[in-house]
């Protein structure tokens, strides 16, 4: 069922289309020797070249551009084999050229698609229009003096990819899927770190509504959205900002909006007859950016698995759902301790347990994948345990705690706490005995036909062996004993 | 004869033979800017103390045999290329207070080779001119003057400043850059020799940039082959510069004595404008004869765009250089002039800042890349660039060089063609070619006019082939003859 929209005057459907500002990974700048780690101080990491002294001059980054290249690939892109950079003309004082070097007319990288999941389990195509390398600007600071503003240049000249998607998402939901696809692929490639925080990963969001069966109406430009979560309030109050206009008889104007998380609501940052003459030609410090196709096929033969492959190879593979494949490939680092721990091991259980108890413990430690509190291989040989009997399952997870608490072996933790799991009939038929003398009750109601009260029986035989008898076991000893 | 007359072959020879001393040298230099400068206004920064220095470290290397190309030879700078620790102002006011924190490529392999720095060249602001009228610190008085007329000329431009201080033998070279004609015209203007080399054979870091694409720096100097040994020490691939040419540097010195025995010289005949002085083409014709005498076979060649060269230049050229002025917004460096809020910042910083010439062209290079006129002017321009230089390819494969005049007239009067931009950019007509196709042009002074100043013949080569280029204008040289000197020189 698609997505809509009720108005008074019916359904609309929300058309969208992203702009996502990512920055590369690289160890120096775009056009410049300058360092681009995040967080420097102030004006600390800015060469001549990013500052525009006179008679500077740009040379293109080569890493940067593999990195482009290794971003189209994974977009299942056209990879342009020449490209150009342009001059993007603007005055701002956060932009020391005058310009910003971009990409216009010859970007290097073409068409390509991103395939997205959504909640029902189906999935759809989003196309990508083009990606272009392009320099960042500076960073304004206005609130550190009373009438002065401060200009901070690390991020000037920084290294971006402008990915932008064809008008093909059509719900929050979508829209939220797609930047989440896109930055797993980035962080997946190695070719941005994907960190909408700092800002390392930035969408401008173009929304538009319209009646189904009709041409596109007017779109805005939401800018600069941050996350996730904002992407999908960005379309939907910027839709029914839009649907309430249409519908009070007005016009909604092409303009740049900025999204305002606090207030859940956009508003207008410059309409169409304030937008920029950029005055776009190619920048004549710069040839253009030929790339041999033996070069663009050793990039390829050297990316990773990339999300979709590893999802369907997890499906095959291990015989996971396609849901539960998606989850353990979302990241690459889940990926890989999944896989640690499955190795030569029960899959489905152990994707049960780092879906379950594992992502549980992270969440309540606040720790991360890269920093887990417990490693793929001890949890590994948590399953081992479980899987040779020595302790059940519902003692497992006991013993998980115990290590996600101390950091510790499970094998050790089983043999210092005495967890060790019962398999000595005579103990278990003891303890069967003695549940059965102490509930006369209960016996003469099963036996009357009450089968459900089986599960009491089991449940306080385990209780009475304080948790450690085999289950398998158990569950015999009773059967053998109440069907007496 | 007094040191200042030597070539700057000559004072090489002298120094290694320890016939006079590189201080000695570069005092005779310093005395004679002294008392000639406050005339020509040639440098806007004399930098005598570190000239001093250089000269006695010169002098430390000539002693333990460690000569190298210029060790101990005195040259002008062209306020364009940025200088460490030393003032570089490009002719602006918006640059006036800007002391660069490194050196410029050119200039740092001048003084890898051991070249001694007297000082900073006038020049037209920004490169911007044809007169070196438009620079903030006044305009450059050329060293000649028509016979019985006593009225200041100008010295050409933009690098005025540079082919002043060598015609004046206040410099023994000078670095200049070229792009519309920026070297050549006034090289013609003051009777001395001055080459700009291929696109891409000089780097262009740390030279204020005018238009990226034509931009080239060359040297200016006595004689062709005094410029052949200053290019030499210039030229080299530079990775910090993305359109430095990754090729060799020849023995430019070497190819002046080739001569052009079996050369095959173009004519290009559009070349012949109309109104054209009688004097430029008799000049013309008989420089084609001595190159003819000298073994050299002349072709009638045909240059079909050509006449379209100055109009795509003026468009070209002002497109790049809006773009490339932009960063002087008094943000980070140079002149600022305070405002109410960041546009008036801007606009107060720039309106003061830029001269007439600069915001004229600022304000053509804006209009040509705005959006509904892109297509119809930057656009079509590149174009018609790209037929400039197949014109030019074509034309080379049947010759090995072309001859033309360098300039439409010789030397005018400061003050005259000031009202009529278009006049004063006509100027550039036959020297505009070679910037937009790339290829190297030698202005070589070749006789005078009745009035008695200097004309120079344009010679231009294949992309990369300054060695014929030198070989051509070595001939021309040599056949001409040229001797005058101008009124205003050391040692006169």
């Amino acid at each position: 069922m698609a997505y809509t929209i009720e108005g008074s005057t019916g359904p609309w459907e929300v058309v969208v289309g992203m702009e996502v500002h990512a920055q590369v990974i690289s160890q120096s700048k775009l056009f410049s020797g300058a360092a681009t780690a995040f967080g420097a101080a102030p004006n600390s990491q800015v060469s001549f070249v990013d500052a525009a002294f006179p008679g500077m001059l740009p040379v293109p980054n080569r890493e940067a551009i593999a990195q482009a290249v290794r971003t189209g690939l994974g977009l299942n892109a056209k990879i342009n084999l020449v490209s150009r950079f342009d001059r993007k003309n603007y005055f701002y004082a956060d932009l020391p050229q005058g310009y910003q070097i971009s990409q216009f007319e010859h970007p290097i990288v073409g068409t390509g698609v991103v395939e997205i999941e959504l909640a029902d389990g189906s999935t759809k195509e989003i196309g990508i229009t083009r990606l272009h390398l392009e320099q960042d600007a500076g960073k304004s600071l206005h609130d550190q003096h009373p009438t002065k503003s401060f200009i901070d240049l690390n991020r000037s000249g920084v290294a971006l990819m402008e990915i932008v998607s064809e008008p093909d998402i059509r719900s929050p939901e979508e829209a939220g899927a797609y930047i989440k696809k896109l930055r797993s692929i980035l962080r997946y490639l190695g070719t941005c770190d994907g960190n909408m925080e700092e800002g390392s990963l930035r969408a401008d969001v173009n929304v538009s509504v319209r009646k189904a069966g009709e041409a596109y109406r007017t779109r805005c430009e939401v800018k600069n959205v941050n996350s996730v979560r904002f992407v999908m309030q960005a379309v939907e109050v910027e839709a029914l900002r839009q649907i309430a206009v249409w519908e009070g008889g007005g016009e909604v104007q092409q303009e740049t909006r900025l999204f305002d998380p606090n207030r859940g609501e956009t508003r207008s940052m410059r309409s169409k007859e304030d937008a920029h003459d950029y005055r776009y030609f190619p920048d004549p410090d710069l040839l253009p950016v030929v790339l041999e196709q033996g070069w663009v096929d050793g990039l390829r033969a050297a990316l990773p698995e990339l999300p979709d492959a590893k999802q369907a190879r997890f499906m095959a593979e291990y015989g996971l759902s396609r849901y539960d494949a998606g989850v353990l490939v979302a990241e690459q680092a889940t990926a890989l301790f999944f896989e640690t721990v499955a190795k030569g091991r029960d899959a489905k259980i152990a994707a049960n347990w780092v879906m379950g108890d594992f992502f549980a413990a992270l969440n309540r430690t606040g720790r991360t994948i890269e920093d887990p509190p417990v490693s793929a291989a001890s949890l590994g040989r948590l399953l081992d345990l479980m899987a040779d009997s020595t302790i059940n399952g519902k003692i497992a997870k006991e013993v998980f705690e115990a290590m996600v608490e101390t950091g510790r072996d499970p094998a050790a933790i089983v043999d210092e706490r005495g967890l060790r799991q019962v398999t000595d009939t005579g103990a278990i038929d003891a303890a069967v005995e003695a549940v059965i003398a102490a509930n006369p009750d209960k016996v003469a109601e099963y036996k009357s036909g009450k089968d459900k009260l089986f599960g009491f029986f089991v449940g306080n035989v385990m209780k009475a062996m304080a948790g450690k008898g085999n289950p398998a076991l158990v569950n015999a000893a009773l059967k053998a004993r109440l069907g007496q | 004869m007094t040191l200042t007359d030597l070539t700057l072959a000559e004072a090489r020879d002298g120094l290694r033979a320890k016939r006079f001393s590189a201080v000695e040298l570069t005092e005779a230099y310093l005395a004679a800017i002294e008392a000639l400068n406050p005339k020509l206004n040639a440098y806007v920064l004399v930098t005598g103390e570190g000239a001093r220095a250089q000269a006695a470290a010169a002098d430390a290397a000539l002693a333990r045999g460690d000569a190298r190309a210029l060790t101990g030879i005195p040259l002008a700078i062209k306020d364009l290329f940025c200088t460490e620790g030393v003032r570089t102002t490009a002719g602006s006011r918006i640059l006036e207070p800007f002391v660069p924190p490194y050196e410029s490529t050119v200039t740092a392999n001048l003084l890898r080779d051991g070249a001694i720095f007297l000082g900073k060249a006038n020049m037209d602001e920004f490169a911007m001119g044809s007169s070196n009228m438009t620079s903030a610190f006044g305009p450059v008085t050329s060293p000649w003057t028509r016979r019985g007329d006593n009225r200041p000329l100008v010295p050409g431009g933009s690098s005025g400043g540079s082919a002043a201080a060598v015609s004046a033998r206040i410099a023994l070279g000078a670095t200049a850059t070229d792009t519309g004609g920026s070297i050549r015209q006034p090289a013609s203007f003051c009777g001395i020799a001055g080459i700009k080399p291929t696109y891409g054979r000089c780097s262009r870091w740390g030279i204020v940039a005018f238009a990226s694409s034509l931009d080239q720096a060359g040297p200016v100097a006595r004689t062709v082959e005094d410029a052949a040994i200053l290019l030499g020490s210039m030229s080299g691939f530079d990775a910090k510069d993305s359109t430095s040419a990754d090729v060799a540097v020849p023995d430019f010195a070497a190819a002046c004595r080739r001569g052009v025995k079996g050369l095959r010289i173009g004519v290009p005949r559009e070349y012949r404008s109309e109104g054209m002085p009688a004097e430029i083409e008799a000049l013309w014709q008989q420089g084609l004869g001595w190159l003819r005498e000298q073994g050299a076979e002349i072709v009638d060649v045909s240059l079909p765009h050509t006449k379209y060269g100055l109009a795509t230049y003026y468009i070209v050229a002002p497109a790049e250089a809006s773009s490339n002025l932009a960063r002087y917004d008094g943000v980070r460096f140079g002149a600022r002039t305070a405002g109410e809020d960041l546009v008036a910042l801007y606009e107060n910083t720039r309106a003061e800042g830029f001269g007439a010439e600069v915001k004229r062209r600022v304000l053509i290079g804006t209009y040509v890349l705005s959006a509904g006129y892109y297509d119809a002017y930057y656009l079509k321009a590149q174009k018609v660039r790209a037929l400039i230089l197949k014109d030019f390819t074509d034309v080379f494969a049947k010759v090995d060089a072309l001859v033309t005049p360098t300039a439409p007239s010789a030397a005018f009067a400061q003050g005259e063609k000031m009202d009529d931009p278009i006049k004063m950019y006509l100027n550039d007509v036959f020297t505009v070619p070679a910037n937009m196709s790339g290829i190297p042009g030698l202005s070589v002074p070749a006789g005078l006019d009745a009035q008695g100043l200097p004309l120079g013949l344009q010679v231009l080569g294949r992309p990369f082939d300054e060695e014929t280029v030198f070989a051509v204008g070595a001939a021309l040289e040599r056949a001409a003859g040229f001797t005058a000197l101008p009124g205003i020189r050391a040692g006169a």
